[in-house]
């Protein structure tokens, strides 16, 4: 444990009530921090590092090696060897203890807040190429037919193909080219997110590149991810991809209508689907025939309706305070 | 190959840190990377050598260090370590597995001049 300010081994700060923070964090992420008898979340920056040290990282202990501790960065005077040794270059550990996504999780949560203060809620569409996603999409927009507002980022690798036939459906879009890249990142989103006005009470449908790998690790700043896999794919993709779907809050397994032509085995799926993803509601859609948009849409309008929901509480528990200290 | 842009994420952070603390060379970065993280190795080392040339970190050694992968099991609704992403619970056999420890990748420290 860090003796400035606690934080304990397990990358959690504990605090006495009374302690003052008087050097900055740079974690970039939420942890929770207990003071007491209550537990609150709030982001700080963390410069240096107090999470766990695993073997063969310097230790912070009550007896351990000597080190200043600035606020910035932890400097133990030490050589490469990590010992004193006269005569060798002085070089010096900083620590960093940030996770690798820290800067893209920083623009998520930016994202976050600039949707939660609008209303508008946003999904994060994960598939592979050519599963549907855009063809989910079109077919979506065009059943919405306006009763609710909404917007599409789309983000392939080139073309604008997709972005049209979005726009076709009458509905602003933003096309983001990500040249090489293979995921969409929070900062793009942020970016994009400037075009496209959005009342409360909207929708904004973000559909990724296609890739069932890469966008998994990259927040956008979502309130849902959405995964789709169509029939054509094969039963055991989920277990070889599982990352995509673990995060999922709704998995869609489109393209139902060619299962009598590919006999997929949907029970099987389903299955693999559930044991990668199990807290993950599954739909099955036909986006060409119609089949499953129902469903789909319903849950669409009941997560749209309880976000709404939840800001509005929100919002009239800051009124309450608010009030209550005038 | 998302390998390559968490690589440009991690010179984002050493060139942040290099402008605040004001060292000129990095000799090793320390990354801990999670099992369940979702990376190759192999793709995360090409990947650091890809982007270093011309950069603070060009001399820089990349040392990874390990971290098991824990998962809530959501039949007997504990925490277990996990060997593999497919294996079943250790505790209860049940397939029903979601990661929660292990998932990311933390730059841990530079040794620096």
């Amino acid at each position: 444990m860090c003796t400035t300010c606690g934080c304990s081994s397990d990358g959690a700060v504990t605090m006495d009530p009374g302690h003052h923070h008087d050097h900055s964090h740079e974690h970039g992420h939420h942890h929770g921090h207990e003071h007491g008898e209550h537990t609150h979340d709030h982001t700080h920056e963390h410069h240096h590092g107090h999470a766990p040290h695993g073997a063969g990282a310097a230790v912070h202990a009550d007896n351990g090696p000597a080190h200043t501790h600035g606020p910035d960065h932890h400097d133990y005077g030490t050589g490469p060897a990590r010992s004193h040794a006269p005569g060798l270059t002085q070089a010096r550990m900083v620590e960093i203890e940030r996770n690798i996504l820290s800067k893209n999780d920083a623009y998520a949560d930016q994202n976050r807040e600039t949707l939660s203060r609008r209303g508008v809620l946003a999904l994060n569409l994960l598939a592979g190429p050519g599963a549907g996603k855009t063809t989910l999409l079109v077919e979506t927009l065009k059943l919405l037919h306006g009763a609710i507002p909404a917007a599409v980022i789309e983000g392939d690798q080139q073309t604008s193909n997709d972005a049209e036939r979005i726009r076709a459906t009458g509905v602003r879009a933003v096309q983001i080219n990500t040249g090489k890249g293979c995921h969409l990142d929070a900062h793009q989103v942020g970016h994009a997110l400037e075009h496209l006005p959005l009342p409360p009470g909207g929708v904004l449908f973000v559909e990724n590149v296609g890739n069932l790998v890469c966008p998994a690790a990259f927040d956008l700043g979502e309130q849902l991810r959405v995964t789709l896999l169509s029939v054509t794919e094969g039963e055991d993709k989920p277990l070889k991809y599982p990352d995509i779907f673990q995060n999922a809050d709704l998995v869609i397994l489109t393209k139902t209508d060619l299962v009598p032509y590919l006999g997929t085995d949907m029970a099987l799926l389903e299955a693999n689907v559930r044991r990668v993803a199990p807290k993950a509601r599954i739909l099955h859609t036909g986006a060409r025939t119609g089949a499953g948009m129902d469903t789909w849409l319903d849950w669409l309008k009941t997560e749209r309706s309880s976000w709404l929901a939840d800001l509005a509480a929100q919002a009239e528990a800051r009124a309450a305070t608010l009030r209550a200290a005038g | 190959m998302h390998e390559l842009s968490l690589c440009e994420s991690l010179l984002d952070v050493i060139e942040d840190t290099a402008r605040r603390e004001g060292f000129t060379q990095v000799r090793v970065v320390r990354l801990e990377v999670g099992q369940f993280a979702g990376v190759e190795l192999s793709a995360l080392r090409f990947g650091f050598e890809a982007v270093k040339p011309g950069t603070i970190a060009q001399d820089a050694r990349l040392e990874i260090e390990h971290a098991p992968g824990t998962a809530w099991c959501f039949d007997c609704e504990k925490t277990v370590t996990l060997e593999d992403r497919l294996s079943p619970c250790p505790l209860c056999g049940g397939g029903r597995v979601q990661p929660s420890g292990g998932t990311d990748i933390r730059i841990r420290d530079l040794e620096v001049l």
